[in-house]
This record gives C-alpha cells, structure tokens and sequence, in this order.
C-alpha cells in the first residue's frame, strides 16, 4: 500500500461540509457526539456548508436516527457487521474511503481515547493535518481556514493550530467543553445509509472481551456540583469528608491528580489536564493548590468556590469566593449547616 | 525478539512556569526528563526481555542533547540506542515526526514490536504513535495498561472510558503506553556503568542522509499543522474572600451566597 502524501497541491474547493464523527458504545451515541455537533454547527454556519455526523456501526439505524432530531443536515450512517466493536483499522478503513469519496472540508472527532486512536491514523492514511485535543474551534473571518486552539506544555501556554494546504482540517476536540447540539422542532437533516466494502482481514486484530469497570461510573462531565480534594485533604480518609460534602449538595467527587498518583482515589474522578474537564455550576475545590494543570480541566466552571490554609494559592485568584481555613473544620461545618437547612437567613 | 522503544526527551512541564511580566514560558533551569508515558513504554520491553529475552534498541528523535535520555535508557538496560537528528528536521509536527521515525525503524529494521508512549507531556498529542503504525502499514494498539506475549502475537488489554477492551494482535505490531501499564525501573549501578562510562560512543545517530525519507514530508515544510499564534491563557476573576471568626460562621455566609445565585436550595441538595 502505498502511503499518502501531504502538500500535494490539491483543489480545496472540492472539499465541502463539515463533518462529526460519532462515537457509540454498545450502540448507544455517547454525548461527546452532541458537543462535536454543536460546535460543527457553528463551524458550518460561518463557513456556509452543510453539517453532516457520520455514525459508523452495526444496527446503528435506530441509534442514528435520533440524531436526525438535532440541527443538523445530513445524517450518515455507516452499517456493517464488523463495525460492530470498536478496531482502530476497521474503522479507519471506511472512514477513509467515504472522506476522500464526498471530501468534507472538516472533520471533528472526540478527544477520548477511541478518537484519539481513530483521529491519527485516519489523517495518516488520508494524508492531512491532525490539531489533538482542540477546546476552542474559530473559522478564521478573512480566508476561512480554521483555527484550531489547544493547550500545551501542561496548559501553561494556549496555541492556535492551522492546517492551511491539506483537507480536512482535522481536530479531535476535549470532551466536556463545547455545548451540546439542541434538538429542533422541524428537522429538514436527510438520513442516509452507507453500505461499506469491509473485509475481516482489513482489521488485523481480534477482540478477544471488553471488560467493565467495576466501580459505579463517576459521572463529572454531566455533574451540576462536584466536590473535588487535593493534596491538602493530606491522605486517602480525607476523601470522606470530601464525600460528604458532595453527598449533602448532591454532587460528585472530583479529585486533583496528586490524590490520584498517591493512591488516595481511582483516577476516573481526576479533573483537570490528564483527567476530565468540567464545567458544573458550582465546583468546590477543598486544599487544592490550583496547578495549571488542574485548572485547565475546571476553570469553566460557573461558580468556583476555594477552601485552602495558603490565602497565597493560586486556586484564589481564579474562585469566585474562597475561604482560608482548614477544610478539616470548614467541611464538617457546611454539611451540618446544610443538613439543618440553617443557611437561608 | 526485536522490540524498538520510541522515547522523547521532554521538559519537566510540571515545573514550567509563566514569566508574568513577559507573558513567555521560562525554561532555564527547568530539568529535561524522559516523558513519563515512554519510561512505561521502555519498562514494558525490558519485562519482556528480563522474561522472554529480547533486544531492546530506543530511538530518539531530537537535538543532540537527547542523547541524555538515551543514555539513561541504557543505564536502564536497553541495549541499543539511536539519535535520529539533522537540521533538517526541525520544526517537525506530528505528521513529519511519525514520517521520520517510521523512516528510522525501518532502517533499523528486523523488528517484531514496537512500543510508544501514549503522549508526551510537552504536546499532549498521542499522535505519533498511530501515525507511525500507519506509516509502516502494520496495526496498533493505543492506551495499553497491560500486555501479554504469546506465540507470535500479543494481547493487550487497553484502556476506555466506559470500559476496557482486550485484542489480540499478530506481530509485528505497535502498542503505545499509559502509566497504569507498569512501573518503571531505576537504572541499575550495573547499567549506569554500562552507559555513562564506556569509551565507546553508545548512542548511534542517524541522520538525514542515512535514511530513506522524502524531503517533501519532513520539516516545517512538511508538516501539514502549523502554529498560528500561541498565548498565555488569562484568567481573571474578581474573588471575594469569606471571612468569620469561626468555621461555622464562615460556613453560613458562604451557603448564604451560594443560595443566593441559585447554586443550591435551602436545606440541601439542588
């Protein structure tokens, strides 16, 4: 097979549309799908192309249909028995073929570890650009290029990506940050199915079992209120207070990554740059210093409240309202004054 | 049994900070490490030669420089280690890094796996890695957190949010590494011996002229993403501090605030 090649001087007005990549486990749409296409949306109106979503699968079509009910205009939908579990090649296989067939001048796929596995080797093999894990997407108002945002070294430095003489212009986007897609009260989108050539030896690896995870999924990205505990919570029984307090407010429990290295709490309930971003309505940090990192993953929350013993802690400057003291007693003193319902003046 | 190990030489980004006044990354002083994810990626293929036997051989692309985390690859108890370095190659993205690399590993050649990172910390990409497996025509397995040898092919169970999938992969393949795959050995005294005081010159480079890569793909030139600008992330909040005399007071005020922009209901829960 002979590799592709970039800056091959090709006609970029051939490429139109901008194109979502769904993502669907046990042939369920994940949100992260809804995210690509309401930031798509805004995309193709600034670019004046159509908004199509291609949904790869197998006994997809029910599935995909519910997508048509979003604004959007073209559903896609890619059926065959052997997409139906997750292959890095089996899916870059018809990716591949149905992009370089109807040429879409974007593609937006999620940042979560499918797409980021997809994401790469479908540029490969297509022969463009790829912008990994983009939190702000802009269509450039001069020459309509698209300019693709993402943090670096660690979230300490912001850079806008362009990928100005190959198509599409390719980006995998942060779950958790973009707004979702609303559904529309008349949808004029067009349903179309794609029957791909797929054979079993294009995939070239067997899935042998998936497994669970065994812990009750910890649900940040579509938590309203998440209590989160840092370094400061000093060891692994420190968690119970932070559990309580997220108990009483009906939140979640987020942690800094440090809890998460020593041991203290299972990383699926790390926030910020290597766990998950979140935007809730109120995000309560309890002795978390406020690395860049950390905040890369929280700062988008709509109320920041800080609990800390350094007033000098960078979680200061960025919290809307923040108390210097031991969590130790300013924990306790919240989930009782919460249970008493004593706060309302 | 030859396993390539991909590592790259990365600034300790957790100690980077910003210059306020510049608004500019400052980097002096700031220690240059192995990324984190391609130490789990090297420990990976030691397990397999310290069980199996195998030749470890890491590849490096960057300045001569990274020849410091090649070295300590060595002390580590890989037994070959290649530079891949020219001017050339400069201002390489993802796309030209994985062209270069793929051209590199072919030169060395003979190979049966081949193990990354999954990202490193500077660029948070994990881009390469697929790249490279596409380059080489041969499959992949991203987010490896464990990894299984067996007759020829290898099983590896990798990583996903909703759940863990298990494949089975023929060789040669390659596997990128996540931190829950190991833990990553200290350099032996043996191996520091071994790699820092040896008279021979340990650390081969490979440069534009030795391998067989096409000018077009490589370099800025080459590489299809390009910086536009980049910029300091600007934060800025107008945070009210709680005050009180005890905890409890301080509690009261801040639920009063919270209820009052409708963060939550009286008596609890929203």
């Amino acid at each position: 097979m002979e590799r592709a090649k970039v800056n091959q001087d090709i006609n970029i007005n051939d490429y139109k549309d901008v194109w979502v990549l769904a993502e669907t486990v046990n042939g369920k749409i994940l949100p992260i799908t809804l995210e690509l296409m309401g930031e798509g949306r805004k995309l193709a109106n600034n670019l004046g192309k159509k908004l199509a979503v291609i949904v790869p699968g197998y006994n997809i079509e029910e599935a995909a249909k519910e997508l048509v009910e979003y604004d959007v205009d073209i559903v896609y939908y890619v059926e065959h028995e052997l997409l139906k579990d997750f292959s890095t090649l089996g899916f870059v296989e018809v990716l591949s073929k149905e992009v370089k067939l109807r040429k879409p001048e974007v593609l937006l796929v999620g940042a979560t570890s499918i797409g980021r596995d997809i994401g790469p080797r479908l540029a490969a093999r297509l022969g463009t650009g790829l912008t990994a894990d983009c939190t702000g997407l802009e269509v450039d108002t001069e020459d309509k290029k698209l300019l693709m945002t993402r943090p670096a070294f660690g979230g300490n430095i912001m850079a806008t990506i362009i990928c100005p003489k190959n198509r599409p212009q390719m980006a995998t986007v942060r779950p958790g940050v973009m707004a979702r897609a609303k559904k529309i009260e008349k949808s004029n989108a067009s349903f179309e199915k794609i029957i791909p050539d797929l054979k079993e030896e294009d995939i070239r690896s067997k899935l042998i079992g998936t497994i669970e995870h065994d812990q009750k999924r910890v649900n940040l990205i579509d938590a309203k209120i998440i209590v989160s505990g840092g370094r400061g919570i000093k060891n692994k029984d420190g968690f119970a207070l932070i559990e309580s307090l997220a108990k009483a407010l009906g939140g979640e429990v987020g942690s800094s990554r440090a809890c998460v290295d020593a041991g203290w709490i299972d990383s699926s309930h790390q926030v910020g740059q290597t766990g998950t971003t979140v935007r809730p309505d109120l995000y309560i940090a309890c002795g978390i210093s406020g690395a860049i990192q950390h905040l890369a993953g929280m700062s988008e929350s709509k109320y920041i409240v800080a609990i800390n013993t350094d007033k000098n802690a960078p979680i200061f400057d960025i919290c809307d309202y923040g108390i210097v003291g031991d969590l130790k007693e300013i924990i306790p003193a919240l989930v009782s004054s919460i249970e008493a319902g004593e706060f309302t003046l | 049994m030859k396993i390539i190990v991909c590592i790259k030489q990365v600034p300790n980004t957790s100690e980077v900070k910003i210059n306020p006044e510049t608004k500019t990354l400052i980097r002096d002083g700031v220690e240059s490490i192995i990324n984190p994810d391609d130490k789990n990626a090297l420990e990976a293929a030691l397990k397999i030669k310290d069980e199996n036997g195998a030749k470890v051989v890491v590849v490096s692309m960057g300045p001569m420089q990274a020849k410091e985390a090649l070295l300590e690859a060595l002390a580590m108890g890989a037994d070959n280690a290649y530079l891949i370095s020219d001017r050339k190659f400069g201002g390489s993205d993802t796309w030209a890094t994985a062209t270069i690399l793929a051209a590199a590993i072919e030169k060395i050649g003979d190979y049966d796996l081949i193990i990354c990172g999954r990202q490193a910390i500077d660029g948070d990409t994990a881009q390469v890695g697929p790249e490279i497996a596409e380059f080489l025509n041969i499959p992949q397995v991203t987010y490896a957190k464990e990894l299984e040898l067996k007759d020829g092919t290898v099983r590896v169970k990798r990583f996903c949010e909703s759940r863990d999938y298990e494949f089975e992969v023929k060789l040669p393949t390659l596997i990128t590494a996540i931190k829950e795959l190991n833990t990553a050995r200290y350099p032996s005294v043996k191996g520091i011996f071994k790699a820092y005081e040896s008279d021979e010159e340990l650390v081969k480079v490979l440069t534009f002229d030795d391998l067989n890569v096409d000018e077009t793909q490589i370099g800025i030139k080459g590489s299809p993403t390009n910086v536009h600008r980049s910029f300091v992330p600007v934060k800025e909040k107008h945070s009210e501090f709680i005050e009180g005399n005890t905890a409890m007071e301080k509690a009261k005020l801040l639920l009063t605030k919270l209820y009052e922009n409708k963060l939550i209901q009286s008596g609890g829960a929203k």
